[in-house]
């Protein structure tokens, strides 16, 4: 982990002066750090997360209404995977995860290069690259539902002025989906963009000067430095970001609740139209299918990225 | 050397007419909408306004429904600040014995930690459990949900600043005559301030903007945080867009504060333990 750099020599020096007392005094202070302290923590995980996750693994099951639950079966899953409601939202679900993540770490990653070398306005820039992630998602869905609007949008008005194209972003049945991917990338790449720079600040400089008493091109510094001792970082932003976009519910929901049709459908947003309805049963299933996809996709990933990093 | 110089001038001009596009503009958007009559805010044009009405917009939206925007706003701090006083003192404890002691507990609270990350929370199964504990649409059910939803974040900021305190520290509080609760809460919390005030910041942010948990587990008027007005806004009536972008503009007031106060304490929480957003 990133973190363990700052420990530093005070922190191993004191690791060391303590391993070298005696057991006796070692294990005396054990005492000290009752296990106890777990108990709140542990409680309320357990309570209001671990019980209604298992929970999910029953109730997926059944048709429910809160309060019976008959056993049936497959029967919410077989349904989930023939309605094409449902079914258009597992697979927008993968689309937008995989998109928005890998737009993120490209983009983030040049703009990080950008603002860690030389620039004009460094502070400004960082600045308001940054600020919107604080946004609330949902004020930020409305904003750039405003901008887009096929019909008096401020974009589609420039885009007529320049004699572009005007595209329905949200209302054409093709584009909807990558229109709300394209609002989260710019959301959340300044998140990209604050691990990349704290990963690029964190080499060494001696590595650059080195290379460059050595003659090697920008491009080959990039390549043979900066992209692989960035490797921690950009395990973080793959991984948060994926996150992110699998689980992604409030910006679709703001901008266009699914629609038009079922095209910008995602698994969240289906939970909630199931929930909305009744049908307690079939969401539950669509959240125990959206914990199998998130699972299965982030469990090997990060075991993955955690193998190949770099300890820096 | 002057090479590089006029090069990162003019690498940095083209970024700020890029951003300026990109993100100054929208802000700009949002802010003349909430300034301009009805009429005119539903042209959505990027226009000045011809009659400036920001105060009596401001009015308005605060007089809508029983001036629901303020409850709404009480009701989002109070959610804010309970959960998060709750997330601070329940994951600095564990992350601080988790730091300084190594038993057979150890890897399975950590196991448990990174799923609190990954997995999807289950939604109508906590509805369930809430009606359960009779604690579905209350207050208190919310905070204690989005406490336990933040704690795995808290728990890996906590886990590694500890790491950093040296163990001589504790050893002299012991040999003072510290027991393990003054040990803790006199001696190792107030240490902690830094990475306290990061969780803090981060974690309000989140919570204050956070629209999915409140949607499932607060439904309701008389209850509804600042999201859930902003989203029940925006269904209701697409002809008053400047009340909506006034009240979009209110909500955005406390991130920004955050932010300017904050800074430096966001970007270490999102860049140290960064595993959450």
């Amino acid at each position: 982990m990133m973190t363990t750099t700052s420990i530093a020599p005070a922190a191993a020096a004191a690791e060391g002066a303590s391993r070298g007392k005696t057991p006796r005094r070692r294990g005396r202070m054990k005492s000290f750090y009752p296990s106890w302290f777990f108990i709140p923590a542990v409680a309320l995980y357990v309570v209001f997360f671990a019980v209604p996750t298992f929970a999910s693994f029953y109730f997926a099951f059944t048709r429910w209404d809160l309060f019976t639950a008959v056993p049936i079966g497959f029967d919410n899953f077989v349904q989930f995977f023939q309605d094409p409601q449902l079914l258009n939202g597992f697979i927008h679900t993968f689309e937008y995860g995989f998109a928005t993540s890998a737009v993120k770490v490209v983009l983030g990653f040049a703009i990080a290069l950008l603002l860690t070398g030389p620039i004009f306005a460094r502070g400004y820039l960082r600045a308001i690259i940054f600020f919107p992630v604080l946004l609330s998602t949902i004020g930020v869905g409305i904003m750039w539902k405003s901008l887009l609007d096929p019909f008096h949008g401020v974009v589609n008005a420039a885009l007529g002025f320049l004699h572009l194209p005007q595209p329905g972003w949200f209302t054409d049945p093709h584009l909807a989906l990558v229109t709300i991917m394209g609002v989260d990338v710019w959301k959340g790449v300044g998140i990209a963009t604050l691990i990349f720079m704290a990963g690029i600040v964190a080499i060494p400089s001696e590595y650059f000067e080195a290379a460059k008493v050595d003659g090697a091109s920008g491009w080959k510094i990039l390549r043979t430095i900066t992209i692989p001792l960035t490797r921690p970082a950009t395990a973080t932003v793959i991984t948060l970001s994926l996150i992110g976009g699998l689980r992604s519910f409030d910006l679709v929901q703001a901008i266009t609740n699914g629609g038009p049709g079922f095209t910008s459908e995602v698994i969240t947003s289906v939970i909630y139209k199931e929930y909305q309805a009744g049908y307690f049963g079939l969401s539950t299933a669509g959240n125990v299918v959206l914990f199998i996809v998130v699972t299965a996709i982030m469990v090997p990933l990060t075991a993955y990225l955690n193998r190949r990093s770099v300890e820096l | 050397m002057k090479r590089e110089q006029t090069l990162g001038r003019v690498k940095g001009v083209v970024a700020i007419v890029v951003t300026s596009v990109l993100f100054i503009i929208p802000f700009i958007f949002v802010i003349l909408q909430a300034t301009k009559t009805p009429a005119e805010a539903s042209n959505l044009s990027f226009t000045w306004p011809t009659e400036w009405r920001f105060f009596e917009n401001l009015v308005e939206v605060s007089n809508y429904n029983d001036g629901i925007v303020w409850r709404a706003f009480f009701n989002s701090i109070l959610l804010t600040v309970f959960s998060v006083a709750i997330m601070v003192v329940f994951a600095a404890m564990v992350g601080y014995v988790l730091s300084r002691k190594t038993t057979w507990l150890n890897p399975i609270i950590n196991f448990f930690v990174l799923a609190g990350l990954i997995v999807p929370p289950a939604l109508v199964p906590t509805i369930w459990l809430l009606q359960g504990l009779g604690l579905f649409r209350t207050m208190p059910g919310l905070i204690l949900i989005e406490a336990t939803f933040g704690l795995s974040f808290c728990i890996l900021l906590f886990r590694a600043f500890v790491g950093t305190i040296p163990r001589e520290l504790d050893e002299a509080a012991v040999l003072d005559g510290a027991g393990p609760i003054r040990l803790f809460f006199g001696v190792v919390l107030p240490l902690l301030r830094p990475v306290i005030v990061t969780v803090i910041v981060v974690q309000s942010v989140a919570v204050f903007n956070d629209f999915a948990n409140p949607l499932y587990f607060l439904p309701g008027d008389e209850n509804a945080t600042v999201q859930q007005t902003l989203y029940e806004f925006q269904g209701q009536n697409l002809s008053f867009y400047n009340l909506l972008f006034t009240d979009v503009l209110l909500i955005t007031i406390p991130p920004l504060v955050a932010y300017i106060f904050f800074n430096r304490q966001i970007v270490a929480g999102l860049t140290s333990g960064a595993v959450k957003g």
